[in-house]
């Protein structure tokens, strides 16, 4: 009876040691490393709106046009264009993230963890929402 | 002693549980280490930094000798 339990304690530190493994999420699958692609590709257009101020990171992880008079007339179609398409490759972002580890309900909180991130890392000269939804310049 | 192993069953059943719990957890700090591997590469601010610091680029080991005291 005694070795029973002893058994016993060895297997509840199995599980106890088992829930303290999962470290990394994952994020190399082939969905998230397209959308990665697309987005990488896209930056270069939109670094220059984002400089401009024309651009602005929100504070809910996505991309809005804060001011078009900063974009020239014929420019201003394309930026809401690439605007829409970055917001559209985000979204996938977040949702395959939280897809590919097994927890489709993360979405949000992956979400909210990018947009602080994005917002942290942006260079100075962007601008970038406050917490209020304000929008200040780095 | 039954009482023993049934006390032990029901630890196990907390631990269990509790495991449980720990994956349904959002990872906070593993979700923001992700979050600047993946902005780091979409914004491309590592590439840069990288060959300074890693592979080590042919000018820099040199300037590095230079201000060596030898």
């Amino acid at each position: 009876m005694k070795h029973m339990t002893k058994l016993l304690w060895v297997v509840l530190f199995m599980f106890a040691g088992s829930a303290s493994a999962a470290a990394d999420l994952e994020v190399n699958t082939p969905a998230i490393a397209a959308v990665k692609a697309s987005m990488q590709a896209r930056h270069n257009s939109l670094s220059t709106y984002y400089a401009s101020g024309a651009v602005g990171l929100t504070r809910d992880g996505n991309v809005a046009v804060r001011d078009a008079s900063l974009v020239p007339l014929a420019a201003r179609q394309s930026v809401n264009g690439l605007v829409a398409d970055e917001n559209r490759d985000r979204a996938a972002l977040y949702r395959e993230i939280a897809q590919a580890n097994g927890h489709p309900e993360w979405e949000a909180e992956v979400r909210s963890t990018f947009a602080q991130r994005w917002i942290d890392k942006a260079a100075s000269g962007w601008w970038v929402q406050n917490a209020g939804g304000a929008w200040v310049k780095k | 002693m039954q009482k023993r192993l049934v006390g032990s069953l029901v630890a196990i059943g907390f631990i269990m549980a509790g495991c449980v719990t720990i994956n349904i957890y959002f990872p906070a700090a593993a979700a923001e280490k992700a979050a600047d591997k993946i902005i780091d590469e979409v914004w491309q601010l590592k590439p840069d930094a990288k060959p300074d610091t890693k592979s080590g680029k042919p000018a820099n080991p040199a300037a590095e000798n230079k201000g060596d005291v030898k």
